[in-house]
Parts: C-alpha cells; sequence; structure tokens
C-alpha cells in the first residue's frame, strides 16, 4: 500500500496542484487569445509580477497572517491581484493598443509582448535580484499528514497549506468565471466579441472597456496562480519561463477561446507531465516475482530534466490531429 | 527621392564605421577584430531571421535552438576523434543501441501501416500507443547503459576530425531538418502557432545538448574546437581573427549575393505576395504552405551556419553559453532595426547593434562603479553586493524596449525595404 500512497502524492496530488497553476494562466491565455486575438507572451511574466507583488505586501504587513490563521500571501492575495490587473491594463494601454490602433498583423503583437516579457524579466531581475525567495516571512507552511486507514500502509498522504488553498481558489474563481461569462452583461459582450468582433461593434458593445475587463481577469488570475505557486514551492525571478510553454499548450490543447477548455488543458498538461516523469517502476514493485522480465530501477517514460518536452510534444500532437483542440474552440 | 535615401544610408554606415574604428583605438585591434568576426557570424544568423520574417513574416522564436544546433555538428565533425572510444567495446554497444533504435523505427512504422490491411481504427490506435510505449522504454533502457559506461570510461565520443566547412554544412543541414519538422506542423496554422512551437523546440534542443553528457559532455563543454584557418598559436592573434573574418566575410558576400538574386527574381516577389495578401496570392495558384515552408527551412540553414561559425571562432561548445537573450531576441533587435526584408539593412543592423551590445557591458560597469563610489561617499549607501549582476539585467530590459519601441515608431527600421514600383 506504500506505494499506492507514493502515487497519490507524486501524480494524484501534484497533478491537481500544477494542473491548477496551468489552468488558471490558460483561462488569462486563451480570454486574450479569442478577444485580442494574439498569442500573450507576457502572461507567464505577469504570474511572476502577481507573487512579487504579493511579497512586497507580505514583507510590508507581516503580521496580518498570523492573526487570521491564514498565509500572509494569501490574505494579501486580493490586493496583488489588483495591482497586477492595473499592470497589465496600462501595459495595453502603453504598448499594444498604439499598435492595435495602427491596424498591425496580430504577429507583431505577439512580437510587442516578446517585448513587454523581457521589460518585465529585466525590471523584475534587476529590483529583486535572482535569487529565490520564500513567501512565508512570519509564518509557517503548514503541512497535513493523512494517515491511511489501512494496514499495510504507514506513509501518510501529504498535502500543503497552499495546496488546499489553491484547490478551493481555483473552483471560486471557475464558478465567479461561469457566472460572470454567462449572466452578466459584460460577460455576455465578451463572449460575443469573442465569436465576431466587428458584428459585436456593430451591434452597439463598448469594445475598449471588454478589453480592459479582460485584462482585467486575465491579470489577476495570472496573479493568483503566481502568488498560490511561489508559496507552494518558492519565488524564483525565472518562474515564467517554466511556465510559458506550458499554458500556451494548456490553451490549445483545450481549444482557443474556450475557459473551460483550457481549465481542461491545465489538467491534461499537468497530470501528462507528473504522470510521465513518475518511476512507474515503484508501482510494480510489488508484483516482481509475477514479472516475465527485470524490472530497471527506473521506469519513467521522461527523466525529470525534459519535463518540459510532455508539454511540446501534446501540442505538437494537438496541432497534428486536432488543431481546434479537444473542445473545438476556434480556427484563428 | 532617391538621392535623399542614399545620404541617409550612407550617413548610417559612415557612422557605424566609425564607431568601429573608435572601438579598435580604444580597445586594441585584436579585441576590435574579435567583435568584427562575432558581428559577422551574427550577420549571417540574422541575414537568416530576415528571410523568414522579412521576406515571408513568419515569426520564428526559436533561433537559439537553431544557432545550437549549428555549434553541435561544428563541434562534433571537427572536433579530433577520440580513439579511445573507438576501439573499445562501448562503440559497438553503442551501434547495438542504435539498431535498436532502427527496429523500434521499423515497428512503429509497420503498426502505422496496418491500415492498409484494413484494421478497424478502434484496434490500430491502443495497438499504436502500446508498441509506441513499449519501444520508447525498450530504446531508452538500450541507450542508458551504453552512454553510462560511455561518459565514465571515456568522457564523451568525441569529434569526427573532419574539415570545418563540412561541420558548417552539415549544422545547416541539420538546422535545416528540425525545421522541415517544426514547419510542416506548424505553417499551415495561425502564425502565432510557428512562435509557439519555435520557442519550445529551441528549448528542448538546449535541454538535450546539457543532458546528452555522451554525446556533448554537457556541461562541461568541449574545447578547443579546430578553425579553418591558422589559429591564434600559429600567426598570432591579429593575423589569425583577420583570417577568420576574411572567410566569414566571403561567406556573408555570397549569402548575400544569394538572397539578393532571390528577392530580385520571381521567387521573392512571389513570397512578397504571400507576405503582403495570402488570400489573393492562394488565388492565383500558388501554395502558399509549400512556399512557406521553403523559406522557414532556407533560414533555419543560415541560422545553423552562422551558428557553427560563433562556437568555432569562439574555440569552444557550451550548451549553456546558448541563451534566449544573446542567441534570439538580440538577433531580433538586429533586424527590426536594420530594417526587415532589406539584406543590407540587415547587415547593418547586425554590426550596429553588437558593437553596440559588446560595449554597453564596460559601459555600465564603469557607470554603475561610479554611481556606487559616490553614493557610498556622499549618502553613505551601501551598494546590495550584487549590485554589478542585477544592473545587467538592465540588458534586458533595454533589449525589450527597444522591440517595443521601433516595432511602434519605426516599424520599418532605419533602412526600409524599399517597394519596387513597375508602372
Amino acid at each position: 500500500m506504500n506505494e499506492f500512497v507514493f502515487f497519490i502524492n507524486n501524480v494524484l496530488i501534484s497533478g491537481v496542484v500544477i494542473g491548477s497553476i496551468y489552468a488558471l494562466g490558460a483561462v488569462g491565455i486563451t480570454l486574450i487569445f479569442s478577444i485580442l486575438r494574439f498569442a500573450h507572451f507576457a502572461h507567464a511574466d505577469l504570474m511572476t509580477l502577481g507573487a512579487f507583488f504579493a511579497f512586497f505586501l507580505t514583507a510590508l504587513f507581516p503580521a496580518i497572517g498570523p492573526a487570521l490563521g491564514l498565509p500572509t500571501a494569501f490574505v494579501m492575495l486580493p490586493l496583488a491581484m489588483g495591482l497586477t490587473a492595473l499592470t497589465a491594463v496600462y501595459l495595453d494601454k502603453a504598448f499594444y493598443k498604439p499598435l492595435r490602433a495602427q491596424g498591425v498583423k496580430p504577429i507583431v503583437l505577439v512580437m510587442a509582448s516578446l517585448g513587454v516579457t523581457l521589460m518585465l524579466q529585466g525590471l523584475i531581475r534587476m529590483f529583486m535580484g535572482t535569487s529565490s525567495r520564500n513567501l512565508y516571512i512570519d509564518d509557517r507552511k503548514g503541512i497535513h499528514r493523512i494517515d491511511v486507514p489501512f494496514e499495510l500502509a504507514n506513509r501518510p498522504i501529504v498535502i500543503t497549506d497552499p495546496q488546499i488553498l489553491l484547490i478551493l481558489f481555483l473552483v471560486v474563481a471557475v464558478i465567479a468565471l461561469h457566472l460572470f461569462l454567462t449572466r452578466s452583461k459584460l460577460g455576455k459582450a465578451m463572449r460575443a466579441m469573442s465569436d465576431n468582433p466587428d458584428l459585436a461593434r456593430v451591434s452597439g458593445i463598448n469594445t475598449q472597456k471588454v478589453v480592459t475587463v479582460t485584462w482585467i481577469i486575465a491579470g489577476s488570475l495570472a496573479a493568483a496562480a503566481g502568488t498560490l505557486l511561489s508559496l507552494d514551492v518558492s519565488l524564483k525571478p525565472d518562474l515564467s519561463f517554466m511556465l510559458l510553454l506550458p499554458i500556451f499548450a494548456a490553451a490549445i490543447v483545450g481549444g482557443v477561446g474556450h475557459p473551460y477548455g483550457a481549465l481542461a488543458g491545465g489538467f491534461v498538461i499537468g497530470f501528462a507531465e507528473t504522470l510521465s516523469v513518475f518511476n512507474w517502476a515503484v508501482l510494480l514493485r510489488p508484483f516482481r516475482d509475477q514479472l516475465w522480465f527485470d524490472l530497471p530501477a527506473n521506469l519513467a517514460f521522461v527523466p525529470t530534466e525534459y519535463k518540459i518536452t510532455v508539454p511540446f510534444f501534446i501540442l505538437l500532437a494537438i496541432l497534428v490531429w486536432r488543431p481546434t483542440g479537444l473542445f473545438k474552440g476556434k480556427v484563428l | 527621392m532617391n538621392t535623399q535615401w542614399l545620404t541617409k544610408e550612407f550617413g548610417l554606415c559612415m557612422a557605424l564605421a566609425v564607431s568601429i574604428l573608435l572601438l579598435m583605438v580604444f580597445m586594441g585591434s585584436a579585441y576590435g577584430i574579435r567583435v568584427l568576426v562575432e558581428a559577422s557570424c551574427y550577420a549571417i544568423i540574422a541575414l537568416g531571421l530576415t528571410i523568414q520574417w522579412g521576406y515571408a513574416g513568419l515569426f520564428n522564436a526559436g533561433i537559439m535552438g537553431f544557432v545550437a544546433i549549428g555549434g553541435f555538428s561544428a563541434m562534433l565533425l571537427t572536433f579530433p576523434v577520440n580513439q579511445g572510444f573507438w576501439s573499445s567495446d562501448q562503440a559497438s554497444d553503442l551501434g547495438q543501441a542504435f539498431l535498436k533504435l532502427l527496429g523500434a523505427v521499423v515497428i512503429v512504422w509497420a503498426v502505422v501501416q496496418l491500415r492498409r490491411l484494413s484494421v478497424p481504427r478502434s484496434i490500430r490506435l491502443p495497438l499504436l500507443l502500446i508498441t509506441l510505449a513499449v519501444a520508447y522504454l525498450w530504446v531508452v533502457n538500450g541507450f542508458a547503459p551504453v552512454t553510462q559506461a560511455i561518459v565514465s570510461q571515456h568522457g564523451f565520443i568525441g569529434g569526427f576530425g573532419m574539415p570545418v566547412w563540412v561541420g558548417w554544412l552539415v549544422g545547416g543541414i541539420l538546422a535545416g531538418t528540425v525545421a522541415y519538422f517544426i514547419g510542416h506542423i506548424c505553417l499551415g496554422l495561425r502564425s502565432d502557432y510557428l512562435a509557439i512551437a519555435t520557442l519550445g523546440v529551441a528549448e528542448i534542443i538546449k535541454a538535450f545538448l546539457k543532458n546528452s553528457e555522451w554525446l556533448t559532455r554537457g556541461t562541461l563543454t568541449v574545447s578547443p574546437l579546430p578553425w579553418p584557418v591558422p589559429s591564434a598559436g600559429e600567426v598570432g592573434f591579429i593575423t589569425a581573427r583577420a583570417l577568420y573574418l576574411s572567410v566569414t566575410a566571403v561567406l556573408i558576400a555570397i549569402i548575400f549575393y544569394l538572397l539578393h538574386a532571390a528577392y530580385k527574381g520571381p521567387w521573392g516577389r512571389m513570397m512578397r505576395a504571400i507576405r503582403d495578401n495570402e488570400l489573393s496570392s492562394a488565388a492565383m495558384g500558388k501554395d502558399v504552405n509549400q512556399r512557406r515552408l521553403e523559406v522557414f527551412i532556407l533560414g533555419c540553414i543560415l541560422m545553423g551556419i552562422g551558428g557553427a561559425g560563433l562556437a568555432t571562432f569562439n574555440g569552444i561548445f557550451d550548451p549553456n553559453g546558448y541563451l534566449p537573450l544573446h542567441h534570439t531576441f538580440l538577433i531580433w533587435v538586429m533586424v527590426i532595426l536594420g530594417g526587415p526584408g532589406n539584406n543590407l539593412g540587415t547587415l547593418f543592423g547586425a554590426v550596429f547593434v553588437y558593437v553596440i551590445w559588446i560595449m554597453s557591458e564596460p559601459v555600465a560597469l564603469f557607470i554603475l562603479n561610479t554611481v556606487s563610489y559616490f553614493g557610498n561617499l556622499w549618502f553613505a549607501w551601501e551598494a546590495p553586493s550584487d549590485f554589478a549582476s542585477r544592473a545587467l539585467q538592465a540588458r534586458v530590459f533595454s533589449i525589450g524596449l527597444i522591440i517595443t519601441l521601433v516595432l511602434r515608431y519605426a516599424p520599418k527600421g532605419l533602412f526600409p525595404e524599399k517597394v519596387q514600383q513597375y508602372s
């Protein structure tokens, strides 16, 4: 049974955690992709930026968290989300809107977003240095060990506070986003604009407002993902680099312009990563004597240093077989 | 109108010549020539990008990967032969591992061909997936012990000891092959997908070169790589580097002439037509995706050759030395600042940007030291210990700022593409 607990810890829990992070990022990517019609490469840096805002706020008010019984950075999350959303709106005003007004091809916007990526990375490293930091300043990470009620299992299932908070946050965010997109006037306007921007404009939808709201949603979700991920591991300035490819893969796997698809895509990519780096020999070891071949010590599909190939090959496979994504997104 | 453009271009080129002369005077001519050689290798890479972006409007965000392939090929083909490895058992073991790989490919191919025997899809697909998984694990576990033995006993397999030009040529061909697979998958789709895919493939190539220690020595790096001209030990620094510069200059002249002929010819006109209006050229019966694939592969071949030249000149193959900032975004700045689609502008941009890039480090450090000295003197301000490394991040910021500003205010670059009017 210990092997099974190992599987739960290393595949189920970490797959859900990393999948939720990818999903939060991919929802923003897919919204920007479908409404502004370009691949926003600076999205992963918005995540890092959000995490650094949370770090600043935590350093300013370190005592708030322990008073409420929650990690301080999580208490500060709404503020960090707001700051990041504001940054995203102004980044759009400064760098993307003038280009859109000139009527350039979408690919030029992609290039501009790479420029913004470099600017954000440069700024973050200039002010914060290149070392990694811990988001827990005055409090400690809560780790829960749940004992499994079986005779043969003596190892517990391990889950940490930030992981529980992340999953709760994802559920709340998804329900809120669903209600917003289906019930509110603005959300319906967003969907209309994603379906057909010209038709939306002639039917009197304020496209500027829709664009602003898109950036607010994408920016705040990115900040939440970055903060919760850094709470769980640590805050690194090059965090964004490891996230960029998986979140794009998640958005495309789910189907561009499909928020629920992005959610599913995030989990597909997250589980694919954890399943492929998992050492399957551990699960087969109890049946060692019944097997007809010698069990190698390491039976992982992908060595950990090649983890980045997993989202890439999923991306290629989906582009070959089903470019619209699993959920029939747009063929842009 | 015509003379107006001439004076502007002429003035810019003169300014560049003066700044190179200043560099030579202040930093010594050996250093100056080194900068010029590196700039010429970057210029070959930038010419590769300018045909992708300028002629055809293709966004390649993974130049680093193709440059690294070129460097790898220059290392593998030209480095002296490792006799210890080839005379040992590992050589035949490695051959067996490659035979296993070949066998696995044949088996998978056979399973794919089951479709011809009208085996239903519901059987074929699971069968294919299972075969793929088993064959993959079989091959990986075939390679693992051999490569470990090679690393522990001989370091790495060594090179093939071939002439340098073979290494450069193969570098171009390898880069083109990778480009074929990526382009084949992505070029029929939206242009953003190519950017995402190239960004990913560059990281994967780097990860592969870094972790395949039996092939590349990984982080231990391989040096010295042989030169195509007499090395510094034989004829002195300045002569050796000048000879190398003449080799790259001749290479650039040939590439430049060929590209110029292609640009002016029917092929170039067709490319620009596809770039400017895809729909109308498709309606004229042009195979848009095939032409794009052509130009993408051609550009990546040039990147591979440039990367090979760069690695050979530095004399060291270091997979960790390939950084997106130095080998992707810097080249982007060269091309969009110089003028995409204008070969002369790209050459100018490559040399100009590279000179500034090289000079920015000592200048920035000088300013920093001054700032922290006076800051300490007047305000008793203590600079953080990693001040210098942090301040170098300002280069990242400025590259990003230049990209966004050029795109907004000078989208055609300093040397705009001259649109020919036929009346």
